[in-house]
């Protein structure tokens, strides 16, 4: 919690900055949109915090994304699917993908940054291929389905503000990782192997088996959030779609206190870091500014972040040596 | 015929503290060009340190060092760093070889003095020349090798080779036989020999007497820092030598009254682990019992305890309790195997993690309800442990990298004594520890081996096997080579079997 009070004021800021300068910004339907995109982003970012607690790195959620994403429409419309078999696929073939990842990674060694960039490559170019690089939509159909991410709960009290129902697996998602962090064996485990593989190993942790099954956490998440997308925007072009998320979901981790060198999570903080990032995309096109500045104005929210934390950590660890010297005087 | 030798490197009263540790004091030697130099000594007598500041990669704390110029005259001179040590004629070749795989053989004889023409590397001139050096060694390679692909003895003539074509009238090699195979050692010692009949100066390191008893002209023995001998050629044997290096009289310690019962707790047969000799290694621990593993660096103790641990494959059965052992060390831990490692910072601490957490890392698993950590038995647990552990300071948030070395290894130590292991492995469990908390950790070993438990533990340190040990087995490349019950054990007998003397009575190989 105390990692995540840095990311929390930024969020805090940068909101207040929004309501009063960016027009519209507190209108209902911006903030069910922000709100429906904070939600899914967060599926991904989660998934993405578990690779990065055990020091991995993973590169191909946008291509798993923009895989099950392209792959659900795919099924039902053109080789038609029902539901109950297209969604089960999809998610198995996410959760595979991430096995891959593992196995590769923990077996053959090879580093996660160079499997999971072969990843990114591949899913994309397979589901362009697949699909014959056409763009893949409901056409108006599984409305029922598609309820899943566009349902909206009406707040008593509330007219113009309902909650999208993307927010409970979001919440359900959130609470469930971050008890499996904080309170399970495994989890404890996993934080002990991305913060010392080694030891942990010598001390009798199952240390494979867990990156793997952050991979595979990872994928699948992956996988579920593509598809909570396209259920949300209804079409999209696979050369297109989920480009980039990796990078929004690890810069959230990142932002919400999580160390690439391993070992270090907080939840709250990746939430907080996600809902920054939505934010700031929002504002940057409701303000006026060029929407072709996002990037930028993301890279530099980011590293003034990370420094910033960086800086605060080399503080307090000299005081704790400052402190530590004089105990021992 | 060899005193005419010129003395071509003197150090005088040189001493080297680290920290305020001694680790050298009032050393004289004197290196003789045409003269084979040997020094011995126990793990952390200072011959490392020696050999560093001989070759200018240390700067002594106190004393000087002389080197002759080219008529023969001695003058002091301030060594910083190894450039200064090539200019005055001194080369190491070190224990670790630290050729760049990735260039040939003659890039590497001549990296950062490459032979130039019009700023353009001379390949041609740079081959011929290497292609001398390496005859002068007896090698017989194309010096357009890469080095990566070199086995560890040619590597080791590669760096020889080198040290010559500096011009080094001193080479110095540290363990130079410590990965050599017998054929190889022999090789090795020719070259040496010719050396000296060039006149060259070479000063060796060496655990093995027995090379020491074939080349050298003159033996420097240390022991604790000090030079406890200075023998020529005809004055020193293996048993002098022996008795040089360990010489202490033996810490008088009360020794634990043996409790272990007939059960064989931990049987191991036939294992073969990742020691680069691989030979089979078969022994036995009883319920009870503290068995303590000597032999010098490189022996092969690490390799074991890590085999039977399961941190590393191997061949071979280890069995607790009757049952076989297979399986990684998380199946090894869950039935009951712990290893305390030898590099706790890598492979023993979470060194940014707190205290409480280091500690109870391997307590979590036994006492989950499906899987959901017991929160409340593991702050008590943590509590229960830092003050049997002594822990100072005694403040389980605390992260474990602001602990002393000696509190560092109390809380891996605790990690295990948490699950009661049946089987207790300690890679030198006391080593860079002070010595209250020494103490400390010796008892609560003896208090586990009380309750029931085999302990084995590696230690470099005599003193410490001696002490703790009910039974030392000693461990000689890669194999165990001697037998000794504490109670008659001595330092000397133990060192005899560890620098590969065979066994003589009183022990039973």
């Amino acid at each position: 919690m105390k990692r995540a009070l840095g990311i929390i004021g930024i969020f805090v800021v940068i909101l207040i900055y929004s309501a009063f300068f960016a027009e519209n910004f507190l209108s209902g339907i911006n903030l069910m949109q922000l709100t429906t995109r904070t939600a899914l982003y967060s599926i991904l970012a989660l998934g993405a915090t578990l690779v990065i607690v055990t020091g991995g790195i993973d590169l191909s959620i946008g291509s798993v994304v923009c895989l099950s994403g392209i792959m659900t429409p795919w099924l039902l419309i053109e080789k038609e699917w029902t539901p109950w078999q297209a969604i089960p696929t999809v998610l198995a073939i996410a959760a595979f993908i991430g096995l891959c990842h593992g196995l590769l990674i923990t077996r053959l060694k090879l580093q996660p940054f160079l499997v999971t960039l072969c990843g990114l490559l591949l899913y994309r170019g397979i589901a362009r291929w697949m699909t014959g690089d056409q763009s893949q939509g409901f056409a108006g159909e599984f409305d029922d389905v598609r309820a899943i991410a566009l349902a909206k709960f009406t707040i008593p009290g509330l007219t113009d503000y309902r909650l999208p129902a993307t927010v409970i697996p979001m919440v359900v998602l959130a609470t469930v990782i971050g008890l499996f962090l904080s309170r399970t064996v495994w989890g404890r485990w996993l934080l002990a192997t991305g913060r010392n593989e080694s030891a942990a190993r010598y001390s009798g942790v199952p240390t494979a088996r867990l990156i793997t099954l952050s991979y595979v956490a990872c994928s699948l998440l992956a996988g579920f959030g593509g598809m909570l997308f396209i259920f949300d925007i209804g079409s999209a072009q696979p050369s297109d779609f989920g480009n980039f998320y990796e990078l929004y979901a690890i810069a959230a981790a990142v932002l919400g206190g999580c160390s690439l060198r391993g070992g270090e999570a907080s939840i709250v903080g990746v939430l907080f870091g996600v809902a920054t990032l939505r934010v700031l995309q929002n504002t940057i096109t409701l303000a006026g500014f060029s929407s072709q500045i996002e990037f930028a104005v993301v890279g530099a929210v980011l590293l003034i972040g990370v420094a910033a934390d960086e800086l605060i950590r080399r503080f307090a660890a000299r005081r704790l040596e400052r402190v530590g010297a004089a105990a021992s005087h | 015929m060899r005193s005419e030798h010129p003395t071509l490197l003197r150090v005088c009263g040189v001493g080297r503290r680290y920290a305020g540790v001694t680790a050298l004091a009032e050393i004289d030697v004197e290196v003789r060009g045409g003269e084979v130099l040997a020094i011995v000594g126990e793990n952390g007598a200072g011959k490392s340190t020696l050999l560093k500041i001989l070759s200018g990669v240390v700067q002594p704390s106190e004393g000087r060092l002389e080197v002759a110029d080219a008529k023969g005259a001695l003058h002091a001179v301030e060594l910083d760093g190894a450039r200064d040590a090539t200019r005055a004629g001194i080369a190491l070749v070190h224990q670790e070889l630290n050729l760049a795989e990735n260039l040939d053989v003659a890039g590497s004889i001549f990296l950062g003095r490459e032979p130039s023409r019009f700023g353009w590397l001379d390949r041609t001139r740079m081959r011929d020349e290497a292609r001398q050096w390496l005859t002068r060694v007896g090698l017989s390679i194309d010096p357009s090798t890469l080095c990566g692909t070199l086995p560890i003895a040619q590597r080791q003539l590669v760096e020889i080779a080198k040290a010559l074509s500096t011009q080094s009238r001193v080479v110095i090699l540290d363990e130079p036989t410590s990965s050599l195979t017998a054929r190889e050692t022999d090789r090795l010692l020719e070259i040496m020999d010719e050396l000296r009949r060039d006149g060259v100066a070479v000063v060796f390191v060496s655990h093995h007497l027995d090379e020491v008893l074939r080349i050298a002209d003159s033996v420097v023995v240390l022991r604790d820092g000090r030079k406890t001998g200075e023998l020529k050629r005809g004055a020193f044997d293996r048993a002098l030598l022996e008795q040089l290096m360990v010489g202490r009289s033996l810490a008088t310690a009360e020794r634990r009254e043996r409790r272990e019962s007939a059960q064989v707790r931990l049987a191991v047969d036939g294992v073969v682990g990742a020691h680069r000799r691989r030979r089979a290694v078969s022994l036995q621990v009883r319920a009870g019992e503290i068995v303590g593993l000597a032999g010098l660096v490189g022996a092969g103790r690490t390799e074991l305890l890590e085999a039977i641990a399961g941190v590393t494959r191997h061949e071979g059965r280890v069995q607790l309790d009757g049952a076989e052992l297979v399986g990684d060390a998380f199946a090894r831990v869950r039935r009951g195997v712990s290893v305390v490692p030898e590099d706790r910072a890598r492979h023993g601490l979470f060194l940014e993690d707190p205290v409480a957490m280091n500690l109870s890392l391997a307590w979590i698993d036994r006492n989950s309800r499906s899987r959901l950590v017991d929160t409340r038995g593991e702050t008590g647990l943590v509590g229960r442990l830092v003050a049997r552990m002594q822990l100072r300071p005694a403040q389980p948030s605390r992260r474990v990298q602001t602990l002393s070395g000696g509190n560092q290894q109390k809380a891996v130590i605790g990690r295990w004594l948490a699950v009661d292991p049946s089987v207790l492995l300690l890679d030198e469990p006391t080593r860079g520890v002070d010595v209250g908390a020494r103490a400390e950790i010796h008892a609560e070993v003896r208090r586990l081996a009380d309750t029931g438990s085999a302990v084995l533990f590696a230690s470099s340190e005599l003193e410490e096997v001696l002490l703790l040990a009910d039974r030392i087995l000693v461990m000689h490349e890669g194999a165990i080579v001697g037998e000794l019950l504490a109670h008659e054990a001595t330092e000397l007998a133990i060192m005899h079997l560890a620098t590969g003397g065979r066994a003589v009575e009183g022990t039973h190989a």
